[in-house]
């Protein structure tokens, strides 16, 4: 059994590398990571503490075109006479994994939030988080995407060895012209603590104190479809069936009324604690602990009490 | 412009999720049909604004049994030219893909729209695959597409930011919120749907790399404990120690 597990490392390594790998490891068989980009030798090494026998990294390979990525991991694969295939579930392997299924006709499972059963098949999030399907792959390979945040990294092992890795990928037919990057913002998809916020915080003036209490959690901010949509806040915070299905362990909700539709893309957290003023709120029956009370007497009083516990540690 | 737009049916969002046949089949009893989200209010209506801007052709696509015409007439009535139904269950998305991308080859078109995932199995895979099956680049999660000529300009998600990218056709691109806004279909967009050309395709036999064995649900939350809102400390304490979340 040979196993190969693509990273994103151009910007460093990130948890959800550290979660594939670690999957990839309980797999058992030979562990081979493939990268592209810049990352330098001695950081991408570290991925054998969590399980790689060896990095294979191509470094004509910048950026994050599909087609190339595509070819890149498609001959490591072959070099390395891969069987299973692992990706974390993010933009990159959205746009890459079903390239690479097709490619090597090889079966995917998408939003893999376990390992593979007894049987062979593999549990993933379907309808939007309200209910999980069993997916088993016919073909000889099979490729899986791991959800973020569904697998905890695990450190036992020592440094590994990386060596380079020539793909021979064509030039890209994407051009990029120019990418944003949010500076200090930690992505929604793989935040372990989420504060979301709905139409009872009134206004976008109000999101202040939203954005304080995330602040001295260390979370990131989410909010409710209406509030995306009449613009109070950027579009990739909405989450929810038609906005980003996210599963933190920690789901604080604010002035949301929890509808079906926004229950679906969260329901997968941890822990959820409900800010509502109405009892009656539906959200209170998908939460593990409730406060009834208005959000603008209870959010800074709940701010100061992490600031509280931050200080005192406990 | 020749467009074409892939279109899959969805549970509507307030669907009650369950399964019958040992939880091996989604229960169908009661569940009202609608074309999924994201595949309607931008892949489809991006398609006709181009259309109205630049001329050309749209083409809907969907591939599933004859009760999938209802929504395939919605999307004629929001203002799609013609529709072709491939004859067969979209049982998985290497099926269905292989499927359109089959359709797309006779057919010629500059672009190919998709959104960005169903809201039923969530994969996101169906779109990368017809690319790679035309051997066509590939614009995943565009939250804005403008055409210049032969070259698409767009706005697309990555991993921690946002691009914008080049591309020239043909090329195949799944959509996301920002690229348009939902239509509601008028009185005259319903009647003229119900002439509009709606062609039958036999699949193609290909193999199924992927089989759902049976599904599950989430375990219900046992009950909300409730917080004294002047007490967060309480709640900060809870969060720690019985949670241990932070
Ligand atoms: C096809 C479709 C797809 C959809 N997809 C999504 C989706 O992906 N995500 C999503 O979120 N929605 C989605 N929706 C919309 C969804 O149905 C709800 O309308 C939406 O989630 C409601 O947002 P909200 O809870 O912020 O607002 P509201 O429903 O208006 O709720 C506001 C809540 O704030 C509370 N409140 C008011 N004042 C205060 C206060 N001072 N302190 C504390 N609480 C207060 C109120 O009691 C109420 O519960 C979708 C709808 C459809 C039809």
């Amino acid at each position: 059994m040979s196993v190969l597990v693509y990273i994103n490392s151009n910007s460093g390594l990130h948890k959800s590398a550290l979660e594939t790998v670690s999957y990839g490891k309980k797999l058992g068989g030979n562990l081979t990571v493939i990268t592209s980009g810049s990352a330098d030798d001695s950081s991408l090494a570290t991925l054998g503490k969590y399980g790689a026998n060896k990095v294979l990294v191509d470094r004509s390979i910048q950026g994050n075109d599909d087609q190339q990525l595509t070819q890149l991991i498609a001959s490591a694969a072959d070099s390395v006479g891969a069987t299973t295939i692992i990706f974390s579930h993010d933009l990159t392997a959205k746009a890459v994994a079903p390239r690479l299924s097709v490619r090597l006709k090889a079966g995917l499972i998408s939003g893999a939030i376990e390992l593979p059963a007894a049987d062979g098949t593999v549990k993933v999030n379907v309808f939007s988080g309200k209910a999980f399907g069993s997916v088993k792959v016919n073909s000889s390979v099979k490729i899986i995407s791991l959800l973020p945040n569904s697998f905890q990294p695990e450190e036992n092992g020592n440094n590994c060895a990386v060596e380079s890795f020539s793909s021979n990928a064509s030039s890209s037919l994407i051009k990029v012209l120019s990418t944003k990057k949010p500076e200090g913002e930690i992505p929604l998809p793989e935040a372990e603590l989420v504060v979301s916020a709905g139409r009872g915080m009134k206004g976008p003036e109000n999101w202040g104190m939203v954005e304080d209490l995330a602040t001295a959690l260390g979370a990131a901010t989410a909010c409710s479809r209406p509030v995306a949509d009449i613009g109070w806040r950027p579009h990739h915070e909405h989450v929810g069936q038609t906005g980003v299905a996210i599963r933190p362990n920690l789901y604080i909700a604010i002035g949301i009324s929890g509808a079906i539709q926004h229950l679906a893309g969260v329901n997968g957290s941890k822990v959820i604690v409900v800010i509502n003023t109405d009892a009656e709120a539906p959200f209170f029956k998908a939460a593990d602990y409730g406060i009834l009370g208005d959000a603008f007497e209870v959010l800074p009083r709940l701010t100061e009490a992490v600031k509280k516990f931050k200080v005192s540690g406990q | 412009m020749k467009i074409l737009v892939c279109i899959s049916k969805s549970p509507d969002t307030t669907s009650k999720i369950a399964f019958v046949d040992q939880n091996t089949k989604f229960d169908e009893n009661g569940v009202q049909y609608i074309i999924n989200p994201y595949d309607e209010w931008y892949a489809l209506v991006r398609a006709l604004e181009i259309k109205e801007t630049l001329g050309g052709d749209v083409t809907v696509i969907t591939v599933g049994p004859i009760a999938d015409d209802a929504i395939i007439r919605k999307a004629l009535a929001i203002g799609a030219d013609d529709a072709v139904r491939i004859d067969a269950d979209p049982t998985d998305a290497y099926y269905t893909a292989v499927q359109i991308a089959e359709y797309a080859k006779s057919n010629n078109f500059d672009l190919v729209l998709t959104g960005k995932e169903t809201i039923n199995y969530n994969g996101s895979q169906v779109a990368g695959m017809i690319a790679e099956s035309l051997n066509m680049p590939f614009v995943s999660l565009a939250s804005k597409l403008d055409v210049n000529g032969s070259t698409l300009t767009l706005e697309r998600e990555i991993v921690g930011g946002l691009q914008v990218v080049e591309v020239s056709l043909p090329a195949v691109v799944s959509c996301a919120k920002g690229m348009a806004e939902q239509r509601i279909p008028n009185m005259r967009g319903i009647m003229a749907a119900r002439t509009k050309p709606l062609q039958v395709v036999a699949p193609v036999s290909v193999e199924l790399l992927t089989t759902y064995v049976n599904y599950t649900m989430p375990n219900a939350k046992s009950s909300c404990k409730m917080i004294d809102p002047m007490n967060m400390d309480e709640l900060v304490a809870l969060l720690h120690n019985e949670a241990k979340v932070i």
